[in-house]
């Protein structure tokens, strides 16, 4: 009898202890979704700021609005040494006695990749003359390449395809140790994004491409959208290419430019397996990606130039007020490439218009700026049947396109292909989130692949937390190789081997730094922490909007207001689709009465070192736009110096100003030059500069 | 009248509660989530069901024979349980008590295999995987046992969230 009450009461122990534990679990695997949310949304909410400006670079200098005719060419074009061949400039470099880095000879062997890989697994250094020559090679080789390789797996084992690396360099040794080194028997397909945010995108790019002449038959790689030389401005390999190769950073880097943009733009297996980085569109034509010259699309983030040339734009504001008032009806979307990220089901867009103007006043009071008052242009005779809606930093311009020429039809393929994302929605609209590609549904992946006689579609593009993710029926697979992409333990990385019967079989892994494996409790606090700092900084950097929103709840100004209030204030200013409310507690502290104190958003959060002498405009601008002001920048900066000169700051802010309608005068803007010239020689270095308006330091709260 | 708005009000906040954390879980973003989802998204907002508590109650909510849950069902019924507090939190002292019953020799700690034998064996078993998770993330590296009270501590660590 006493046997079983013990019995008894030991079950019903065992379900209270089993019932903890698992809603404990239950709330690691809430943070973890959360924590990734915040991630992926901050991501892709920095890569369309990217797209933006160099959209507004583009039209707006290419239009003499501020600036002479050749400017946009003279920026973005490479500067060309007359006297030196760039091709094979390499020659003139000699190698000192002193370098212990590796030493490769041309053709390469086996023994070459291995001295790289040895090499690399040291931390030491290629030579730039070396770099340079692989570099020359491999555009020899991929001159050759047509932009979609067919391929076939009846003389080979099993094809192993790989995703984004993203300059992980420990997650491609990892999946050579695990899958073998590249070979005839192991033959590889990499599916772009080799290079960007990761330290090491040198010494992944350079493997591959060493991997790549030595059996160009066993290996290939697909263009990805981080290989684009804007895009690497922005998201960190032009910096890792200048700060490792100082003296011939620029002509390394010119060669990067030539290269990726001969690199495929897709791989086709057995006639049935689609590769490519990205996705497709209701427009992709694989016939038509065949035959375009997919050198001539050096950026997605650079217009055609000849499409532009015939573009009309006058003031933005005005011409697309009335066009959204001559017609109301939005654009269809296979015409308009861009549309307002803000507004990505409305109609007419005259929300935006309104949100410009508020979000200017908050910074600023804002005016018609002289600068930008209409010059005699052509007024358009077209209808706004075709309109490009190009959305920059707050407001919108509008511009309407004759009906596009060939070049922009296939800058659009080429752009959908290393751009789009799918989704579970039928049909194909614009990419608002990224900015650039489609979201295409299944109903898009199913009529392609029928089209073709394909039944599979292998991309990647997008982090995904085990690696890999099966969608659209299965006709859709996302391959990603980065693991811990976001910080570690954020996800697994993966990567697929296909044999002759075509199945495909996945392989996860995952990089870590100790080697006790990481609970889940452990990875989730790790990632979870990471993701609220970086939260906490966009909160910081849009403080006086949010103040400005959050006061409007407030007007008895008691510093406090609902829960609810506060996650719309949040969720309207940031434009960032997270869940505020569960993500409260870690943003915000409640008053007793359960209402929230919102000031307390901004208290654990400083600023980096002390500010130079700065107007408060300007201030708050520079904590605004700091990444969008540091991509003019770098684009100014031709020979990637660092450093520019005062007068080529000064321009730079007043382009900056006047589309903002941000007034602030010509002395302030000297003064400021003139107290960031450090060394008083009429050059300002803007990386250190720019620094000191970084949010960073956050206090640890407590 | 105040009172009544009040209450309107205080729907309204716990429909956007259950929403958010029903959103997390959505990944197609058609406001359905996967019936295995339920039993977090119910401990996340505050509950502790039972598994047979999730099997009823995702029962009631399921489509039949998909496998998924729309939003539409799932809100009214959860802000049900949430009013009535079907689920009310079991209190840390009930919970020191279970394991002082486990803990047979009252050592103030359980082997591995103990607590094995009792997540796995007995009531509503853990999964391999879940046992090895509780194990590794609490089992003390250097004397192999685990502290029981420590692992309290973890559990209730987040109460108000």
């Amino acid at each position: 009898m006493g046997c079983f009450r013990a019995n008894h009461t030991s079950i019903k122990a065992a379900v209270l202890i089993q019932r903890w534990y698992r809603r404990y679990m239950a709330r690691l695997e809430i943070r973890r979704r959360y924590t990734w949310n915040i991630f992926q949304s901050i991501e892709y909410a920095g890569e369309q700021d990217q797209l933006q400006v160099s959209l507004f670079f583009s039209l707006r200098l290419l239009f003499h609005i501020l600036c002479p005719a050749d400017l946009i060419s003279q920026l973005l074009d490479p500067v060309i040494d007359p006297w030196l061949d760039r091709e094979t400039c390499y020659k003139t470099i000699s190698i000192p006695e002193s370098y212990t880095g590796p030493r490769i000879s041309f053709p390469l062997s086996v023994s070459d990749t291995n001295a790289l890989l040895r090499a690399f697994k040291e931390q030491q250094v290629l030579h730039a003359r070396y770099v340079l020559q692989l570099l020359y090679e491999t555009k020899k080789l991929l001159k050759q390449m047509p932009n979609v390789v067919h391929l076939s797996t009846s003389y080979t084992k099993e094809i192993t395809i790989c995703g984004d690396l993203h300059g992980r360099l420990d997650d491609l040794l990892l999946i050579f140790y695990k899958n073998g080194l590249p070979s005839a028997e192991t033959p590889y397909i990499f599916n772009g994004d080799f290079v960007d945010r990761g330290k090491k995108s040198i010494e992944v790019v350079i493997l591959l491409f060493a991997f790549l002449l030595l059996y160009p038959d066993h290996m290939h790689l697909n263009r990805g959208n981080h290989e684009d030389h804007i895009m690497n401005l922005r998201y960190g390999f032009t910096k890792e290419v200048m700060q490792k190769y100082k003296t011939h950073g620029r002509e390394i880097l010119q060669l990067f430019q030539d290269v990726f943009s001969l690199l495929p733009i897709a791989t086709i297996i057995d006639a049935k397996i689609l590769i490519v980085h990205g996705g497709v569109s209701d427009q992709t034509d694989l016939e038509l990606l065949s035959s375009i010259e997919r050198h001539k699309v050096k950026s997605a983030l650079r217009f055609p130039r000849r499409s532009l040339e015939q573009l009309d734009i006058g003031q933005s504001h005005r011409l697309g007020k009335r066009l959204r008032s001559t017609d109301g009806s939005r654009p269809s979307s296979s015409r308009s490439i861009y549309e307002s990220h803000r507004t990505p089901n409305s109609g007419a867009s005259t929300s935006s218009s309104s949100s410009s103007s508020s979000s200017c006043s908050s910074l600023c009071s804002p005016r018609t700026p002289s600068c930008i008052s209409p010059q005699t242009y052509p007024s358009s005779p077209s209808s706004p049947y075709n309109v490009l809606q190009v959305p920059f930093l707050d407001s919108l311009s509008s511009v309407p396109l004759p009906s596009p020429p060939q070049q922009e039809l296939e800058w659009k393929q080429i752009v959908d292909i290393l751009w789009s994302d799918p989704k579970t929605q039928e049909g194909c609209s614009p990419n608002t989130f990224r900015g650039g590609g489609c979201y295409f549904g299944p109903d898009v992946t199913r009529r392609l692949l029928h089209q073709h006689g394909l039944q599979l579609l292998i991309r990647s593009h997008e982090c995904k937390q085990e690696g890999y993710e099966i969608c659209h029926n299965g006709q859709v697979i996302t391959i990603f190789s980065a693991s811990n992409y976001y910080e570690e333990g954020s996800n697994r990385g993966a990567y697929i081997k296909l044999g002759k019967e075509l199945i495909p079989r996945f392989y996860q892994y995952q990089v870590s730094r100790t080697t006790r494996r990481l609970t889940l409790t452990q990875r989730v606090c790790a990632a979870e922490g990471s993701a609220l700092r970086a939260l906490k900084e966009k909160l910081f950097a849009h403080r006086s909007e949010l103040m400005t929103g959050f006061q409007q709840y407030d007007p008895n100004a008691t510093g406090c207001v609902s829960v609810g209030e506060w996650a719309k204030v949040l969720a309207s200013v940031l434009r960032l689709d997270l869940p505020w409310r569960t993500l409260r507690p870690h943003l915000v502290h409640l008053a007793p009465d359960g209402s929230v104190e919102y000031q307390s958003c901004f208290e654990d959060v400083g600023t980096g070192a002390h500010l130079p002498q700065v107007a408060p405009n300007l201030a708050k601008t520079l904590f605004r736009y700091r990444t969008d002001i540091e991509i003019i920048f770098n684009i100014i900066d031709k020979d990637h110096s660092g450093l520019i000169s005062i007068e080529e700051f000064r321009h730079t802010w007043r382009l900056f100003s006047a589309h903002l309608g941000v007034a602030i005068d010509d002395r302030a803007i000297d003064e400021l030059a003139r107290s960031i010239d450090f060394n008083k020689d009429g050059s300002i270095d803007f990386t250190e500069f720019l620094e000191a308006f970084r949010v960073g330091n956050i206090k640890r709260a407590g | 009248m105040a009172e009544e708005k009040e209450s309107e009000e205080n729907i309204s906040a716990l429909h956007k509660k259950i929403t958010d954390a029903f959103q997390l879980f959505d990944y197609d973003s058609n406001n359905t989530v996967n019936v295995r989802e339920i039993g977090t998204i119910m401990y996340s907002l505050g509950c502790f069901p039972s598994q047979a508590d999730i099997r009823e109650f995702t029962a009631k909510v399921g489509e039949d024979f998909s496998g998924v849950v729309h939003l539409d069902k799932f809100l009214p019924a959860m802000t049900k349980v949430l009013l009535e507090n079907r689920f009310p939190p079991i209190p840390r002292s009930k919970l020191l008590q279970a394991f002082k019953v486990l803990d047979k020799d009252q050592k103030g700690y359980l082997k591995p295999e103990e607590l094995t034998k009792y997540m796995m064996e007995k009531a509503e078993p853990f999964t391999q995987e879940e046992m090895d998770e509780m194990l590794t993330a609490h089992t003390h590296q250097k004397d192999n046992v685990i502290h029981y009270e420590k692992l309290i501590d973890k559990l209730t660590a987040d109460q108000n969230m």
